[in-house]
C-alpha cells in the first residue's frame, strides 16, 4: 500500500531553536495516524507545515506522489486535503446549513457569483452532509448559537465539504465532553473504513488516541521518537520516558486523564 | 545646492513639531490599541493655550504650560471616553475620537474665534543665521536640537523608570501586564496624557512659525498618522525617522514638485502599507484582524412585514417629490444619495468585514467621473452616472487588491491614505478639476431639469441599487465574504477565494458609491475636492453607525436621521460639528449597535 501522503525530513527552527527536526512519516488511504508528543514536542508546527499555515526550513511533503509543500491552504484543499481546527469556530453569522453550502460553493467554483441566492445552492448535499454529522435538527440555526461539540461537528462538516482524501485534524475532541468525543471518533472511525479518508490526527486523550488510531507517531524535542502500531509504541520504553519523564509503570495503562489540559 | 540646505534644514524642523505629535500617537496606541484622531486637536489646543498664556507669563513658560494643560485636558477626556472604547472594535474607537475632533473644533472657535492666528515670536531666537547665502531662523534650529533631545527624554522615561518599564510591557503585551497585577486603567490615562503632553508641546512649540486655525487640527493628525504608519505603530524612534523623512521630504518636495506636495506624504504611507505594514520599526501586525471580538449577528432574511416597510418606505420617499416643495425634494434625494453612498460602505466594513476610512474616495470618483465626463465628453447625465460608477469601480479595482490583505487600523489608514491622495489630486490637479474652484454647470437637460423629476430619478435608482446589494449580500459571493469576515482561517481551509471575495465586495461597494456621487454631483450642480474629504468618510461611517453596521436597513435609517439631524441642526445653530461629534461619541459609548441596535434591546433581543 502505497502513502497517500508522505512526509520526510520536514524541519522548521524559529529563532535559531529547531522546533520540528527532520521529521518523516507516512499516511496510508483508509488509515488513521496519530500524532501525538508531550507540550513543545513540534506536534502543531508539524501540523501548520503539513496543513500550509507555515513554510518549513527543509523536507518534503507529498501527497498522492506529487509536492505540496509550501502550497496554500485553499490550494491544498482543492488537491484534497481537509481540515479541521483546535479552535473550531466555523461562520458563526451564517447558518448551520449556509456554512456547508458556502464550503460547497468553493469547491465546485461557484463562489463568485454575485446574483442567485445562495441559500439554493447545493442544498441537497449539504442536508446529506450535515444527516452524516449528525446536525440535520440545526440545519437552520446560525452556527454562532451552537454548543462547542456540535460546532466541532460543523467543523468536521466543512472540511468534507471539500470532497477530501486526507483530513488533517488538530486536537479534534478537544473541549468536547467524554461522551461526545467518542461519538465524534466513531464518526471519523466510519470515514476511515467505508470511504477510505487517510486521517492525521495530534490529540492529548490517549483514550482517543488509542482507541482510534491505527497507527501513531510521537514526536519529543522536535524528532520522531517512534512510530508503529498503537500497542508496540505503548509498550515502547523510549515513549515511556519521553512521556512520562521516565519511569512511571502506568504508562501502559490507557489513562483518561490528559497529560496536560486542553485549551480552554 | 544651498537652496537644497536651507530647505532640508526648514524640513527639519518641522519634522521635530511632527514627531512631537506622531510619538504621542504613536505611545497610545502601542499601549492601548487605539488611534487617536483627535491627537491633531491636541495639538492644536497646544498652539492656542500657549498663545492665551504667553501675554500673561511670557513665551517659554508658556510653551512649558501649555502642554501640562494640554495634558490634563487629554487626561480627562481619556477617563470620560476613551475607557468605554478600549474593548470595542477599531472602528469605534476611531469614531469616538474623531467625534472628539468635531467637538474640541468647535470649542475652539466658541473660545478663541474662527480667524488665523499669529503667534509672537520667540525671545532671544528672533534672529536669523546666514548660512551659503540664505538665512537661516535661529529658532528652526532650536526646533531640530530639540528633536533628539525630546526623543532622548522619552527613551530615558522608558529606559528608567518604573511607569516606562510598565509601557513598554504593555505595549507587548497588555493582557499579561494587566494579569501581573497592574491597574491598567490609570496606565492608560498616564499614558493618553503623556501623549496629550507631546502634543501640546509640538503644538506650543508651533506657535511662532505658523498661523494658527480651527482646521489646523485635521491636517496635523493626518501628517501625523502617515508618520505613524511609516515609522512603525508604537515605535517613538521610528517616529522620529519617519518624521524626518517626511518633513525633509515636504520642504524638498515643495521647491521641486509644487503640484504633489499633499500628495507625497500618502504615497509614502500607502506604499508603506503595501510593501512593510508594520513601518521602519514597528511589530509586525497580527494576522487576522477583529477575531478577538464578538462574531457580528446573521443577516436577518426579510419576511412579508420587512418587504412591506420597505415598500411603504420607498412609496412615501417618492410621494414627496410629488407634492413636496422643491427644498423638500432636494432633501429627499439628498437622503436617498446618501443611504446609497452608506451602503456602498456597508458592502466593505459591514459584509466584508474591512474597516474603511476612505469610503469618500469612491463618492468622488463617482462624482468626479460624472462632472469631468460631461465637462470633457458632454456625455449628459446616463453618460455621467455611468461614468461615475464606471470610474469608482476602477478604483476599487485599482486600489482594492492592495487593500484585501490587510486588516484593522492598518487597512483603515490606507483607505484613508487613498482617499487623501484622490483629495490632493482634486485639489492641486488644477488644469483638469479645477481645484477648489470646483466644477460647475452639471444641469441635467430634459424632464430631470425639474427637481421633482430628478428626486424621483434619485428615489427610484437608488432603491433599485439596493434592491441590487441585497441580492448580492445573499449571493454566494456576498455570502462567502461574510464567510471570510468571520473566520479567516476556515474560510480558507475550506478554499473559499478570500482575496477576491474581499476585491469583490470593493468592487460592489465602490461601484455603488460611485453611483451615489454621479446622482449627487447632478443634484448639486457641481463638484467641490470636499466630496473626497476625511469628513465625507465620517459621515458616511456615521450613518452606518447610526443605522447598524448589520442590518441592510440600516442606511437607509442613517442616513434618513443624519440628514434630518443636519438640517435641523444647521439652520439653528453654527456648531453643528459640535452637537455632530457628541451624537457620535454618545453613540459609540452609549449604543453601538445602531439605532436598530437601540430598538432590538428594548425589544429584549439583545444587540
Amino acid at each position: 500500500m502505497s502513502a497517500l501522503l508522505d512526509v520526510a525530513g520536514v524541519t522548521r527552527a524559529f529563532d535559531g531553536r529547531t522546533v520540528v527536526d527532520g521529521v518523516s512519516f507516512s499516511v496510508a488511504a483508509g488509515e488513521a495516524v496519530a500524532l501525538i508528543g508531550p507540550n513543545g514536542a513540534g506536534k502543531t508546527t508539524c501540523f501548520n507545515i503539513i496543513g500550509g499555515q507555515l513554510a518549513a526550513d527543509a523536507g518534503r511533503v507529498r501527497l498522492d506522489g506529487r509536492d505540496v509543500l509550501g502550497l496554500r491552504p485553499g490550494r491544498l484543499a482543492r488537491r484534497g486535503v481537509g481540515r479541521t481546527f483546535q479552535t473550531a469556530a466555523a461562520f458563526p453569522s451564517l447558518g448551520v446549513r449556509a456554512n456547508v453550502q458556502a464550503a460547497l460553493l468553493a469547491r465546485r467554483g461557484g463562489t463568485l457569483d454575485p446574483v442567485r441566492a445562495a441559500r439554493r445552492r447545493h442544498r441537497a448535499e449539504a442536508d446529506a452532509l450535515l444527516a452524516r454529522v449528525g446536525l440535520s435538527a440545526l440545519a437552520d440555526r446560525p452556527a454562532g448559537v451552537l454548543a462547542y461539540g456540535d460546532l466541532k461537528r460543523l467543523d468536521l462538516a466543512l472540511a468534507l465539504a471539500a470532497g477530501p482524501r486526507l483530513l488533517l485534524m488538530d486536537e479534534p475532541t478537544a473541549g468536547t465532553a467524554p461522551d461526545e468525543r467518542h461519538a465524534l471518533m466513531a464518526l471519523v472511525d466510519g470515514l476511515v473504513r467505508d470511504d477510505g479518508l487517510a486521517v492525521l490526527f495530534t490529540e492529548h486523550d490517549m483514550d482517543v488516541v488509542f482507541g482510534h488510531a491505527h497507527r501513531v507517531v510521537v514526536l519529543a524535542d522536535g524528532r520522531a521518537v517512534a512510530s508503529g502500531l498503537p500497542e508496540r509504541v505503548r509498550l515502547d520504553p523510549t515513549v515511556r520516558a519521553v512521556y512520562l519523564g521516565g519511569d512511571s509503570a502506568d504508562a501502559a495503562e490507557p489513562s483518561s486523564r490528559y497529560p496536560e489540559s486542553p485549551p480552554a | 545646492m544651498a537652496f537644497l540646505v536651507v530647505q532640508t534644514l526648514t524640513g527639519l524642523a518641522s519634522a521635530s513639531s511632527l514627531f512631537l505629535v506622531a510619538s504621542g500617537l504613536s505611545i497610545i496606541f502601542g499601549v492601548t490599541r487605539v488611534v487617536n484622531f483627535a491627537h491633531g486637536s491636541l495639538f492644536m489646543l497646544g498652539a492656542y493655550a500657549a498663545l492665551t498664556l504667553e501675554p500673561a507669563i511670557g513665551f517659554w513658560p508658556a510653551v512649558l504650560a501649555a502642554p501640562v494643560a494640554v495634558a490634563a485636558f487629554g487626561a480627562g477626556v481619556e477617563m470620560l471616553v476613551l475607557r468605554r472604547v478600549y474593548g470595542a472594535p477599531e472602528l469605534f474607537s476611531l469614531l469616538a475620537t474623531f467625534g472628539l475632533v468635531l467637538i474640541i473644533r468647535d470649542g475652539v472657535i466658541l473660545l478663541w474665534g474662527p480667524a488665523d492666528r499669529l503667534g509672537p515670536r520667540a525671545p532671544g531666537l528672533q534672529e536669523s543665521l546666514p548660512l551659503l547665502g540664505s538665512n537661516v531662523p535661529a529658532y528652526d534650529l532650536f526646533l531640530i536640537a530639540l528633536g533628539p533631545l525630546v526623543l532622548g527624554a522619552v527613551w530615558a522615561l522608558f529606559r528608567f523608570t518604573r511607569f516606562g518599564i510598565l509601557v513598554r510591557a504593555a505595549t507587548q503585551d497588555r493582557g499579561m501586564v494587566a494579569a501581573c497585577g497592574v491597574d491598567e486603567r490609570w496606565l492608560f490615562t498616564g499614558v493618553f496624557a503623556l501623549g496629550a503632553f507631546l502634543a501640546g508641546l509640538g503644538g506650543a512649540l508651533q506657535m511662532p512659525r505658523e498661523t494658527i486655525h480651527p482646521d489646523l487640527a485635521t491636517q496635523v493628525v493626518v501628517l501625523a498618522f502617515v508618520i505613524t504608519i511609516v515609522g512603525g505603530m508604537g515605535s517613538v524612534t521610528g517616529a522620529y525617522l519617519a518624521a524626518v523623512l517626511i518633513g525633509v521630504l515636504n520642504a524638498v518636495g515643495l521647491a521641486y514638485l509644487p503640484h504633489a506636495t499633499l500628495v507625497l506624504p500618502f504615497v509614502v504611507m500607502a506604499v508603506t502599507l503595501v510593501v512593510r505594514p508594520q513601518g521602519l520599526l514597528g511589530e509586525r501586525p497580527p494576522a487576522g484582524g477583529t477575531a478577538e471580538h464578538a462574531a457580528p449577528p446573521p443577516l436577518p432574511a426579510w419576511g412579508r412585514p420587512a418587504w412591506v416597510a420597505a415598500g411603504v418606505v420607498l412609496a412615501v420617499a417618492a410621494a414627496v417629490p410629488l407634492w413636496g416643495g422643491g427644498w423638500l425634494q432636494m432633501v429627499v434625494a439628498e437622503i436617498a444619495i446618501l443611504a446609497l453612498f452608506t451602503a456602498g460602505l456597508q458592502v466593505i466594513t459591514g459584509l466584508g468585514g474591512m474597516i474603511s476610512f476612505g469610503h469618500a474616495a469612491f463618492f468622488g470618483l463617482g462624482a468626479y467621473g460624472a462632472a469631468l465626463a460631461h465637462k470633457y465628453l458632454d456625455v449628459g447625465l446616463a453618460g455621467g452616472l455611468v461614468s461615475g460608477t464606471l470610474l469608482a469601480a476602477a478604483g476599487a479595482l485599482a486600489f482594492g487588491p492592495l487593500c484585501v490583505r490587510l486588516s484593522g487600523v492598518y487597512l483603515a489608514m490606507l483607505t484613508l491614505a487613498f482617499a487623501e491622495i484622490l483629495h490632493a489630486g482634486a485639489t492641486q490637479w488644477y488644469g483638469v478639476t479645477g481645484g477648489d474652484n470646483g466644477i460647475l454647470g452639471l444641469w441635467p437637460g430634459g424632464v430631470f431639469a425639474m427637481p421633482w423629476a430628478y428626486a424621483l430619478l434619485a428615489v427610484g435608482l437608488v432603491a433599485l441599487a439596493l434592491l441590487g446589494l441585497r441580492r448580492y449580500a445573499f449571493s454566494p459571493a456576498g455570502q462567502g465574504v461574510r464567510a471570510a469576515r468571520d473566520n479567516p482561517r476556515r474560510a480558507e481551509a475550506s478554499a473559499l477565494p478570500v482575496a477576491r471575495l474581499r476585491l469583490a465586495a470593493f468592487l460592489v461597494g465602490g461601484g455603488v458609491s460611485g453611483l451615489a456621487g454621479g446622482l449627487y454631483a447632478w443634484l448639486k450642480g457641481s463638484v467641490f475636492p470636499g466630496v473626497l474629504a476625511v469628513e465625507t468618510s465620517v459621515e458616511a461611517l456615521v450613518m452606518m453607525l447610526l443605522g447598524g453596521v448589520h442590518s441592510l436597513a440600516g442606511p437607509v435609517l442613517g442616513a434618513a436621521v443624519f440628514k434630518t439631524l443636519e438640517v435641523g441642526l444647521a439652520t439653528r445653530t453654527d456648531l453643528w460639528r459640535m452637537v455632530l461629534g457628541g451624537v457620535i461619541v454618545l453613540l459609540v459609548v452609549a449604543a453601538p449597535g445602531g439605532l436598530a441596535g437601540i430598538g432590538n434591546r428594548l425589544r429584549g433581543r439583545g444587540s
